[in-house]
């Protein structure tokens, strides 16, 4: 196996007294994209947040078990959530651009986190690059980010978390409300971006978890099924489950 | 800023913003402390039974009257005689608007009754002089029309946004599918709603009429200008009245500090804080059985 | 309406009130919807956003849900009560615009507190994980994204509520409101003049009443169109928000 970025380890999680997430081990390595599959409900993307620790302000989560960043505990009671969020980045479902223009969404974050004034237009315009935005919008951005187009708009998201360097980036179904061409777009983005950071992708879409994924983890009902690389999961499964699902029988 | 100090800041303002919160129930509690004191006070000079009971109020000299009855019995009335007024008419209000008027209506309609809801109160006492108190007093021949019917319509004006806003809330969380199974039958839009739609909306039109009712009993202004301030007990509704507010409002100026008289008003302050507070309880369970219905 | 003109809103009375305008009036109910902004909308909004934003459901939220319910029922008399209890002889702030602006805050209060609530609750949790994701403390996701999204339906709330407040008559009643004041209130610990005790006394306790009563009428109208522009400009930014989204 290549270098673990980040692993769970007995990781349960609890909603009140529902039982979301059962006994999941998993290691995602380093610079490489890993999907999540599996029918709605899953928990797929549930597990995703918890590694940014997102479900802190669910009132009734109950967390167990080990989540690591490199040898980092995450949810060690002293370590800042902010510090782990600024390392840990992550893309939503819907595409959530500030009500501000494209500059300051850009430069929001950076601002918070103390990056020296002048360093700013530079690294925008670098993360605005890598995300394949720049030529749309070099020209505009003062422009309120909510003008974008839908795939322009998850792009500008993404460069919004690319600019903080991050170690690895999170992404919910970042394509789930998009059209064929901007998920193409957001597809050789990924690939693109995976030279740099470590990436954990949710997926509904089997083609997409093909086209991008070098890993694949197969969940039901809470429980991890089946994980390994991407030949396998779809030529190769162990588990009859598997199968059927990335068959097309259910889900 | 440093991560520690971003942080320090946001645990401060959680906890100042929590501080506000515990501002409320202090507020609560400070003006149940300040009514139990005032009213335990009271209860030492004047016997609860004499309170009670009783038909007179008369205080301020040595050998005063306190009793409640009068006052209350006024203010029960003023009530009620508006709840008569305002229920039929918010609940047809409320139906009309939800159920027939057309959206452009709705949408003019809308804004009227929260406007008749921010007129003040002493505009509507206003009214009631000038207005509907020369009204009353030509359609009975009687010579003044500052009485309790006045009162009533007044307050009835006065709760109707309340429980007409409640009661389309109440109607519009009925399920379509209740009424398009009522009308499948070949019912016809007004047997369906009152066979089916209000029936189904009811613990909600009760926590309006509650609501409304709290409101009406808790009024001051319009009932001491419009319904002629006689601390008697009242016959009927072409006596004038003199509600528990009016007689806090009349008396409270002129009345020596820590005197019997004083206490006093404190005391039936508290008895109507009780009454309002158990409506306002009450609207509350069935606003929230209406709740349940609709999950 | 002859009786409301220039002069009406722009002068003093004179004659014993029997002649002249009705300006201290003004600026007294001005001065005092002042005070009770001041007071009562940052303690609002505050309460609204812990209610909403940081606490998690509780015993304690539960708590203080329900007094706030039951405040916003409690008769204004007995808030008229409490202010003269509390404000007035408790904290030593006497009959003035100072402790009948309070009392009107503390009254507010609830209301600003629910409205705001709904205005927060209607902002979608994705607007919040988009910058908490970034390494944004919730205060920080409350102040840049939060409260300017919410920001036209708080203050349709407040403008509301501060309508009804500049109307009310019986919390002031016992603690400041003053029938005639010489001149213009000027100073905090001063008693103060109000549109809706001027209206009052007109109408039922001047020793000439027949002759005032063309002044009642004048502020009436002038209550009424100060309420009634209050609630066109609350139902303006409500509107423009709705055609917005």
């Amino acid at each position: 196996m290549a270098d673990i970025k980040l692993s769970a380890h007995n990781l349960n999680l609890y909603f009140g007294t529902k039982h979301i997430l059962k006994n999941i081990d998993i290691d995602f390595s380093k610079n490489k994209v890993t999907s999540l599959i599996g029918p709605s409900g899953c928990g797929k993307s549930t597990l995703l947040r918890c590694f940014n620790r997102m479900h802190d302000l669910t009132p009734d989560a109950k967390i167990e078990g080990i989540l690591k960043l490199d040898d980092l505990d995450i949810y060690k009671k002293k370590y800042s959530v902010t510090e782990l969020r600024k390392r840990i980045g992550m893309v939503f479902q819907k595409p959530n651009p500030l009500p501000k223009s494209i500059y300051e969404n850009m430069s929001y974050a950076l601002k918070l986190h103390d990056f020296p004034k002048n360093e700013l237009p530079h690294l925008i315009e670098s993360a605005l690059k890598e995300s394949y935005l720049w030529e749309e919008v070099k020209e505009e951005l003062k422009k309120p980010a909510v003008k974008l187009s839908g795939g322009q708009q998850q792009r500008l998201c993404i460069a919004r978390t690319v600019v903080l360097r991050p170690e690895v980036i999170l992404m919910d179904e970042p394509c789930s409300a998009l059209d064929p061409i901007s998920t193409r777009k957001i597809e050789d983005l990924i690939l693109s971006l995976k030279r740099n950071y470590t990436i954990v992708i949710v997926t509904h879409n089997m083609q997409q978890a093909q086209r991008i994924s070098d890993d694949v983890a197969f969940m039901y009902l809470g429980e991890l099924i089946e994980f390994d690389t991407y030949e396998n999961i779809f030529k190769n499964a162990k588990k009859e489950l598997t199968k059927n699902y990335v068959s097309g029988h259910f889900g | 800023m440093d991560i520690k100090k971003r942080e320090s800041l946001d645990w401060f303002f959680k906890q100042a913003f929590k501080a506000t919160g515990l501002l409320t129930i202090c507020m609560l509690g400070g003006i149940f402390l300040m009514l139990l004191y005032n009213s335990i006070a009271f209860a030492m000079d004047i016997k609860p039974v004499d309170f009670f009971t009783g038909y007179q109020w008369n205080p301020g000299n040595a050998n005063g009257k306190y009793s409640i009855l009068p006052l209350l019995v006024s203010t029960g009335l003023v009530a009620a005689g508006s709840m008569i007024i305002a229920v039929p008419l918010g609940i047809f209000t409320a139906a009309f608007l939800s159920e027939f008027a057309p959206p452009k209506l709705q949408a003019v309609l809308k804004p009227v009754i929260e406007m008749l809801a921010a007129i003040p109160s002493v505009a509507i006492g206003f009214l009631g002089i000038v207005l509907v108190g020369p009204g009353i007093a030509k359609l009975f021949g009687i010579q003044n029309g500052l009485n309790a019917l006045n009162g009533s319509i007044l307050l009835a004006v006065m709760a109707l946004p309340t429980i007409i806003t409640i009661s389309e809330d109440a109607i519009n969380a009925v399920p379509k599918s209740y009424r398009e199974a009522s009308l499948a039958l070949g019912a016809d839009k007004w047997t369906t709603l009152f066979k089916v739609t209000i029936p189904a909306a009811y613990p909600g039109l009760i926590a309006a009429v509650m609501l409304g009712l709290g409101r009406a009993l808790g009024e001051t202004m319009t009932v001491l200008m419009a319904t002629g301030n006689a601390a008697a007990m009242p016959r009927g509704f072409l006596d004038s009245i003199r509600t528990i507010t009016a007689t806090v409002a009349i008396e409270m100026g002129e009345v020596p500090y820590r005197t019997t008289h004083y206490f006093a008003l404190f005391a039936i302050a508290a008895v109507l804080f009780l009454i309002t507070l158990s409506i306002n309880l009450l609207g509350e369970y069935f606003a929230n059985r209406l709740r349940k219905f609709q999950a | 309406m002859p009786s409301v003109s220039w002069n009406f809103i722009s002068k003093l009375p004179t004659e014993g009130m029997t002649k002249g305008g009705i300006l201290p009036a003004i600026t007294g109910t001005v001065l005092l919807t002042f005070i009770t902004t001041i007071f009562a909308v940052p303690f609002g909004i505050a309460c609204a956003i812990y209610l909403n934003e940081y606490a998690r459901p509780s015993v304690l939220t539960n708590i203080i849900r329900a007094s706030i319910r039951n405040l916003s029922g409690i008769p204004s008399i007995i808030y008229g009560l409490f202010g003269l209890a509390l404000f007035v002889q408790a904290l030593r702030l006497g009959t003035s615009v100072l402790s009948a602006g309070l009392t009107l805050g503390l009254l507010s209060l609830p209301y600003i507190i629910t409205t705001t609530e709904e205005a927060l609750k209607r902002i979608p949790t994705v607007m919040r994980e988009a910058t908490l994701a970034l390494g944004a403390t919730q205060f920080e996701t409350i102040r840049d994204v939060v409260l300017p999204k919410a920001l036209p339906g708080i203050l349709t709330g407040v403008i509301l509520t501060l309508s009804r407040a500049a109307g009310e008559t019986a919390p002031i009643l016992f603690t400041g409101v003053a029938f005639y004041i010489n001149g213009l209130a000027t100073s905090f610990n001063q008693e103060f003049m109000a549109l809706p005790y001027h209206l009052y006394m007109l109408s039922t306790q001047h020793q000439s009443i027949g002759q005032v009563r063309p002044l009642a009428y004048g502020t009436a109208v002038v209550l009424i169109i100060l309420v009634f522009i209050m609630n066109c400009i609350a139902f303006y930014i409500r509107f423009k928000q709705r055609t917005q989204d």
